[in-house]
């Protein structure tokens, strides 16, 4: 059989760190090409390196029988390589077509010619069904979702001979993906190769042909993704100790914790709920459903038109601030980490401890850098941050690490509800382990927690009951045990079907 | 311990130190006069101005934001010290309270409104820059005033020391800021807030009022610097540090500050205001032309970033 991509004995070291080690890997032509392994695996590292981001320290690559050392992404693309990273590299103020032609804008001396852009633009999105989008739009008033479908479809539209998708479905809804798999099979079956990498152990088993496992920056096995079942996967991307999933224990007490009356903000309509002490709330919904919508405007991040939140037995109120709702007790890991959640640029230590600085580490409004490092410390290690010492700058943790530091800073402040917005994207099974242990452990503690996740599977798993929004209304709640996943989605898609009645 | 906490110095300062080095061996070497005590009795005190103003731009600097306005509130500070004075026999601890209140308030109308309506602070400092200076011209009618030799004290050498005591204000304003940078709350959230105030907000603080407090204290530094010219000169200078913030900034730069916020160090800020004026001193006595000192600080001054912004580069892909 012949090969697209052979890729030899590719080592790469940041520093003291061995990223890669010695990693192998052939890609086939007309083959979807899944990598798997757990956070700091080396998979992206990887990626970068055959799409010229990034050079490696030792080994080599042939890319359809030739010599392959692309030295820039550009070099990279010229020789048919492209890739769709895991974070969107867009331009938020310029329009979906120019995004799209970034690099290629229809011109005459310069001057771009704006119905040539928008017409070969509405094309590359029409082909990918993308039908809903106007190519004028400005990027950054799209929805994430739909800022990745573009990326997506954007590098779909350029030729290549290899195609590398960094967690390509983290953003999508359900629909979305099952559009991005049928392009991605018709280019398979045109002798394109595809490099995929997810941490949906489902999706790999649906979309790709075969399968390699990275582990600590080494290659572990390729093998026929027909031959592996999910749990296979996982027990050899950890290695020895396999992720066993164990037994759901509820914690939940009778005593409300969070009653949240009427809220109307932005699309988010007339919201209703309630988490009790020991209880884990999961919110169900399609992208773009009001839930993380909803989340904030409880947590005063962001105006509510109407209605109340009440903390235990304090007076129901609005929050028009964050600061408000932190003091009185609410929590917030928020979605986007980088934007909203954590402090890239400074330390582990600065992170961890934020927001208890007055409270905790500070005496006269001097900070006891002693107290402070040491609970950083305690924090890492408790939760198993990979790090090579709490100085060290957050942004240059691996995402899963990175959230854990997010989730740190709330576990040393301390609170009485706790908010996850989607709080495992883009993070491995290990990692995403750790955390629903996490969060188990709070609800013991007599926490009351909210989940939000586009996972439902991680709701089913994680939630004593889940509630279901659909076009920013609360649709309805199911208790665990008298649940279904096909239950779940049909309420999901329920505002959806009354819109269109009542328009 | 104590030489790790050496080692951590030396690799924070010791560029800045080889540079001032440096630069001292150059001019020593060049002339007759440059390496004695008086040099650096003259230099100590000609820089309490601008390290004052300049320790304020760090912290301004520190949460993102900045303020051209330094320069001109820092006249109308000395303005309104000088009218009081003068012209109404304030006493000078009164006087000089009355400054400070003034370039404090200036300080938070600039801070206040960019922060409340989101307005880009460089914006709203170019204004505040244009009213102070047309009100210190106002109060002054655009002339010098003659305040008298009652103020004269704050820059002459205390006997023994041979220090003014306005060069001691300006060294304890840079201990302080960096305690506050380095060890207080205020000065973490200030760090964070120039770092991703977003997520400063939804980590559960409200980040207004830090960045107005840290535009007050750049104006209360103004009206202390306001002290130095004032009192050399025994009077009130309507053109009084015309052009000033630009070296304010450029002396934080070179001592590392970022532009973009969340990383700022006082002491760094200081040794900055002391390479520019040991070059500024050190050009005169070689009698460089004005023409040519200028060209010569600017060249300096991007030579300072350039080698500051290539070590930091190098250590991030060493570590």
């Amino acid at each position: 059989m012949t090969t697209l991509l052979a890729v030899n004995g590719i080592t790469k070291r940041f520093g003291a760190v061995t990223v890669l080690d010695g990693v192998s890997l052939d890609v086939r032509p007309g083959e979807i090409h899944a990598l798997l392994g757990a956070n700091g695996a080396g998979k992206s590292t990887l990626c970068r390196i055959i799409s010229g981001l990034l050079a490696s320290d030792e080994g080599s690559m042939r890319l359809a029988e030739r010599a392959y050392a692309p030295r820039s992404k550009q070099a990279a693309e010229r020789a048919g390589v492209q890739i769709v990273q895991q974070e969107l590299n867009q331009v938020r103020t310029l329009t979906v077509a120019e995004n799209i032609y970034l690099t290629r804008l229809p011109n005459v001396c310069g001057v771009v010619r704006p119905r040539r852009l928008a017409q070969q633009a509405r094309r590359v999105l029409d082909h990918f069904g993308l039908n809903d989008v106007d190519t004028d739009t400005v990027m950054g008033t799209l929805g994430v979702g739909r800022q990745q479908m573009v990326e997506i479809a954007t590098a779909l539209d350029r030729q290549c001979r290899l195609l590398i998708l960094d967690e390509p479905t983290a953003a999508l809804s359900g629909g979305e993906t099952q559009r991005l798999f049928q392009r991605l099979r018709t280019m398979r079956d045109q002798g394109i190769g595809i490099i995929y990498i997810s941490h949906r152990l489902d999706e790999v088993a649906q979309l790709s042909d075969r399968i390699t496992v990275l582990r600590d920056g080494q290659a572990v096995c390729t093998r026929p993704t027909s031959s592996l079942s999910t749990d296979q996967m996982v027990d050899l991307m950890a290695g020895a100790a396999s992720g066993q999933q164990h037994a759901f224990r509820s914690f939940a007490t009778d005593q409300t914790m969070l009653r949240v009356e009427n809220l109307s903000a932005g699309m988010v309509r007339d919201v209703s709920f309630s988490v009790r002490r020991g209880e884990r709330l999961g919110i169900a919904g399609l992208v773009g459903s009001g839930r993380t919508e909803l989340l904030r405007a409880v947590f005063g991040a962001d105006p509510a038109q109407g209605g109340t939140v009440q903390i235990g037995a304090g007076r129901p109120r609005l929050f028009s601030q964050p600061s408000q709702a932190v003091a009185a007790g609410l929590a917030m890991v928020t979605e986007d980490r980088k934007h909203s959640g954590l402090l890239l640029r400074q330390s582990i230590r600065s992170n961890t401890t934020i927001n208890s600085l007055g409270r905790r580490f500070a005496s006269f409004g001097i900070i006891r850098r002693q107290r402070e490092s040491q609970a950083a410390q305690t924090m890492a290690a408790q939760l198993d941050t990979k790090c090579n010492h709490i100085e060290q700058m957050v942004g240059t943790l691996s995402g899963g690490n990175q959230q854990k530091v997010a989730i740190s800073k709330w576990l040393v402040r301390d609170a009485e509800v706790f908010f996850f917005d989607e709080p495992t994207r883009g993070i491995d099974v290990a990692a995403r382990r750790r955390i629903y242990r996490l969060i188990e452990s709070l609800a013991e503690a007599g926490k009351a927690v909210v989940i939000v996740s586009s996972d439902l599977d991680e709701l089913l798993e994680t939630s004593d009951r889940i509630g279901v929004m659909s076009a920013g209304k609360w649709v309805d709640d199911f208790a665990r045990g008298s649940w279904s996943a096909e239950q779940i989605m049909r309420a999901a898609f329920a505002g959806y079907r009354d819109a269109e009645t009542v328009a | 311990m104590i030489t790790k906490q050496m080692k951590g110095t030396v690799a924070q300062y010791g560029g800045l130190l080889t540079a001032l080095a440096l630069l001292i061996l150059v001019f020593s070497l060049r002339t007759d006069s440059f390496f004695q005590l008086g040099t650096a009795r003259l230099i100590a005190n000609q820089i309490p101005e601008l390290t004052l103003l300049a320790v304020g731009m760090t912290l301004v600097l520190l949460i993102g934001q900045i303020d051209l306005s330094v320069g001109s509130v820092m006249a109308l500070a000395g303005a309104v010290l000088g009218v009081l004075m003068a012209k109404h026999d304030w006493s000078l601890g009164a006087a000089v309270l009355a400054g400070l209140a003034t370039a404090a308030a200036c300080g938070w109308t600039t801070g206040a409104i960019s922060i409340w309506f989101r307005i880009p602070s460089f914006i709203v400092s170019l204004g505040m820059l244009q009213i102070a200076r047309g009100a210190t011209r106002r109060l002054l009618e655009s002339k010098t005033l003659t305040i008298g030799s009652d103020i004269a004290v704050i820059s002459e050498p205390l006997p023994g020391i041979g220090l003014s005591p306005a060069f001691l204000i300006a060294i304890v304003a840079v201990f302080a800021a960096q305690f506050l940078i380095s060890g207080t709350v205020f000065g973490r959230y200030c760090v964070a807030i120039g770092t991703n105030a977003e997520a400063v907000r939804m980590s559960g603080i409200r980040t207004a009022p830090y960045a107005i407090t840290v535009f007050v204290i750049s104006g209360l530094l103004c009206g202390l610097a306001a002290l130095a010219p004032t009192s050399l000169m025994e009077a009130a200078d309507p053109g009084a540090g015309n052009g000033i913030e630009l070296s304010a900034i450029a002396a934080c730069v070179i001592g590392g500050t970022s532009l973009m916020g969340g990383r700022g160090n006082a002491i760094s800020t200081f040794l900055g205001v002391l390479v520019i004026a040991v070059l500024q001193t050190g050009l005169s006595r070689m009698s460089v032309e004005d023409a040519n000192k200028q060209i010569v600080t600017g060249v300096v001054i991007i030579i300072a970033v350039l080698i500051d912004t290539v070590r930091r580069n190098w250590e991030k892909s060493a570590s």
